[in-house]
């Protein structure tokens, strides 16, 4: 048992620090920190092109298409360098998620017609997979696409679309044939958001901020030349990315950094003259986070040790999301906990006080994590979704 | 990086896991602890046969010269039997101490003895008063002619009723409370002004109460140098701890396992209780807290090989991981043991199933050298205190 690196992997990890701590200024963290924020969408796609230019972004896909060729040593390296750095990942609707479709079901011409732009991020993805009656239950999906000559005619509405409102495409499960099971009969379609017959309507969430959308699609006209590989099989598709995109869902690295900026705030969070860090309960409360979080460090290494040498990831692999997921939710409330009563101020950073003047620097910020951060326990397969998948994958219940 | 057994330790996992699984079932171990002894001495020399007492202990001394990653092996196998021989007190407590101190010859007198199977000794640190700070402690030794004298009286002495010998902590200078001044001797359980009071534990095993009155000790059977002693209680500490979390990893694995398979017997409503969604997610909540106790335990694992290859090694770190294993193993523990009994129903409640014999024993690792809270204070010590 150990958990040495090679030398290789030493010098590789090196390199990744240090073009993130040159590339990854103060300017370009600013603009990234604070999601949904003005200039947010210019400011994610100057820096995905700086990695364009540098070659790491798309370490997912295969070297023929773009990819790094990085070995699962290298994959791990990087996301953990990125997490710790403070970087956010690259949106993953175009290069996560529909570029890994498109390359292993797509034909030659939609390879060559859409992976460039993804990989140099001219253009903008969003995902249309949950509609208002599937959710967590996906493939009760009601969206049509009626076959008519050579174009499908789409009708329906899709909604948690995240940035739909920068979208170029969106990538969508529609149903194409009645009558059959329902996991059956469904298709994967591309949509040029430009096309007549789509509306775009902003769902503002409880942090006050506009990152959802609905995207309704009325008599919308597809041409069958984006239907992704057979009609009705779309779901297969689908759900082979889910498999391509079951690492790195636990963001150690990035929960790490936050519990490290979390216990810095809480040297200089003072109560009564003493330092909330020096607080018993507020240690007990911090230690109980940070211990769950140094066991699941290590629950990841497992995963990726596994995987690293060949094999396949084993049953703790699925606990990943789970854990990951309600340990950032811990961190968030505790860093909110800690704001105190500033927490509640609205707008204070960007709207009528500046921070010095209300007193407080980053309330206004712990609170949009907090409320925005009870998201990561719904999307990707809520929680209570994700247990019911272990009872019968792992457990055999 | 690996986490993966060693060819060596998976051929000792193998065998004690093939000794709990044919040779001592449930009613075997009933009827063991209800023996007047409460171990089995043929059992116990079956371990020294196999080698298994010898796995700690270095080359020299005719031991298999393995690190804490070998006992963790050893430990997680016999805790799926809930093995009640004293392999914690003797091999690990006990021979951990006397190998860990800088008497040679005492070394070269007594680990053979252990690993042949026929001494068995316990550490003796606790006293009424002291919970669990080792360092508390009012037991004295004074100078006298042939050595020293020790008054005191030690509690909640592990097998101490079975063993041949003790280490027994004793002040020999400074306040009670302090880390300096307290040695340790190696005391013969037959020595004069020795008395023993042995006691059944919730667990299957045995404790006893050792007073120590006018015991005279010669001064070469210090363990280490006077007044120095806390220095190897805190060098052997963690892999006792280790050890102890080992154990406890193999109950909650068994304990989910046998819970597993009941929920998909037994039948109520006419369908197998597993097959109730409220019942599943609960069984995954106790699936993810088995696995992340075993992560912590392979955290400290690999920091102790680390700590032990380098001396550059963050060591305050690899203690923060030993604290924060023991409170893992607590919670979990209890988590994973209260709702075995629970989705159990009546039956986990009975003494005939094993399951409550399975809880009892992590009830005792858990106060066993200090409870959740108090590594959980120790850990933010260490962490947060001075920030």
């Amino acid at each position: 048992m150990d958990i040495k690196f090679s030398a290789e992997d030493l010098a590789f990890r090196d390199e990744v620090r240090d073009f993130f701590a040159s590339e990854f200024d103060a300017d370009a963290a600013k603009q990234l920190g604070g999601v949904q924020s003005e200039g947010y969408k210019a400011a994610i796609v100057n820096w995905q092109k700086k990695l364009h230019a540098k070659g790491w972004i798309a370490p997912g896909w295969p070297t023929e298409y773009g990819g790094t060729g990085w070995s699962v040593t290298q994959k791990f390296i990087y996301e953990t360098e990125r997490g710790a750095a403070g970087i956010p990942d690259v949106v993953p609707f175009g290069l996560k998620m529909v570029a890994p479709v498109i390359f292993t079901f797509g034909t030659e011409e939609q390879k060559a017609r859409f992976l460039p732009e993804i990989l140099s991020s001219d253009t903008w993805w969003c995902q249309g997979y949950s509609e208002p009656g599937a959710g967590s239950d996906l493939a009760a999906l009601n969206t049509t696409a009626d076959y008519a000559g050579d174009n499908y005619l789409v009708n329906g509405a899709k909604i948690w679309t995240t940035f739909a409102q920068y979208a170029d495409w969106i990538f969508c499960l529609v149903r194409t044939t009645k009558d059959m099971r329902k996991q059956q009969g469904i298709s994967f379609l591309l949509i040029d958001m430009k096309t007549p017959g789509i509306t775009v309507k902003p769902i503002v969430t409880i942090d006050g901020k506009h990152s959802l959308n609905e995207v309704h699609f009325e008599n919308v006209l597809v041409p069958r030349e984006n239907l992704i590989g057979e009609q009705d099989k779309g779901w297969t598709y689908a759900k082979a990315l889910l498999a391509h995109e079951r690492t790195g869902m636990a963001e150690v690295a990035d929960s790490k950094r936050m519990l490290r900026t979390l216990k810095q705030r809480a040297t200089e969070e003072v109560n009564g003259g003493q330092a909330m860090i020096n607080d018993p309960v507020f240690q007990l409360r911090l230690s109980d986070i940070e211990m769950e979080l140094m066991a699941l460090e290590y629950t990841e290494l497992r995963v990726f040790a596994s995987m690293a040498a060949g094999g396949m990831p084993g049953p703790e692999s699925s606990l990943l999301k789970i854990k990951g997921t309600e340990i950032c939710q811990a961190i968030h409330e505790l860093q909110l906990q800690l704001a105190g009563s500033y927490g509640g101020a609205l707008q204070a950073v960007e709207g009528e006080l500046s921070s010095a003047e209300l007193g407080h620097d980053y309330a206004y910020e712990a609170r949009g994590k907090y409320m925005y951060g009870r998201a990561a326990t719904i999307y990707g397969g809520s929680n209570e979704v994700q247990r019911n998948v272990i009872a019968k994958a792992v457990l055999g219940l | 990086m690996n986490f993966d057994f060693s060819e060596e330790q998976t051929m000792i996992k193998d065998s004690v896991a093939r000794f709990v699984r044919e040779e001592y079932d449930f009613d075997t171990r009933r009827k063991i602890i209800n023996s007047e002894e409460g171990i089995s001495r043929d059992f116990w020399n079956t371990f020294a046969e196999l080698g298994w007492l010898s796995v700690p202990f270095a080359e020299e001394y005719g031991g298999f010269g393995g690190t804490v990653e070998d006992l963790a092996a050893v430990m997680e196998e016999l805790g799926k039997g809930i093995v009640v021989e004293p392999y914690v007190s003797t091999v690990v407590m006990f021979g951990g101490l006397v190998a860990a101190s800088n008497n040679s010859a005492l070394k070269e007198a007594i680990i053979p003895t252990v690993i042949d199977g026929s001494c068995m000794g316990s550490f003796a640190f606790a006293e009424r008063q002291s919970r669990y700070e080792l360092a508390d402690v009012a037991t004295t030794a004074a100078p006298c002619d042939g050595g020293y004298r020790i008054d005191g009286e030690k509690t909640v002495v592990i097998n101490g009723g079975s063993a041949d010998k003790f280490v027994v902590s004793a002040r020999t200078s400074g306040g009670q409370f302090d880390h300096q001044g307290v040695s340790l001797f190696l005391v013969d359980a037959s020595a004069d002004g020795v008395s023993v009071k042995s006691y059944k534990t919730m667990d299957g095993q045995r404790a006893a109460t050792v007073t120590l009155a006018n015991v005279v000790v010669a001064e070469d059977q210090l363990l280490n140098d006077l007044g120095q002693g806390m220095d190897l209680v805190d060098q052997v500490m963690p892999s006792i701890l280790m050890a102890l979390s080992a154990e406890a990893l193999g109950i909650m694995a068994t304990l989910n396992s046998i819970t597993v398979d009941y929920s998909k017997t037994r039948q109520q409503f006419g369908s197998p209780i597993g097959s109730f969604q409220v019942l599943q997610h609960r069984m995954v909540d106790t699936f993810m807290a088995c696995e992340q106790a075993k992560s912590m335990l392979y955290r400290s694992l690999c920091q102790a090989g680390e700590v032990a290859a380098d001396a550059d090694a963050d060591s305050a770190e690899f203690l923060k991981s030993v604290h924060a294993l023991k409170v893992t193993v607590a919670k979990s523990g209890k988590q994973i043991g209260e709702e075995a009994i629970q989705l159990h129903g009546g039956i986990g409640m009975t003494d005939e199933l094993n399951i409550g014999h399975f809880v009892k024993r992590l009830m005792t690792i858990n106060v066993t050298l200090g409870d959740r809270d108090f590594h959980q204070k120790k850990f933010n010590q260490l962490s947060y205190s001075g920030s």
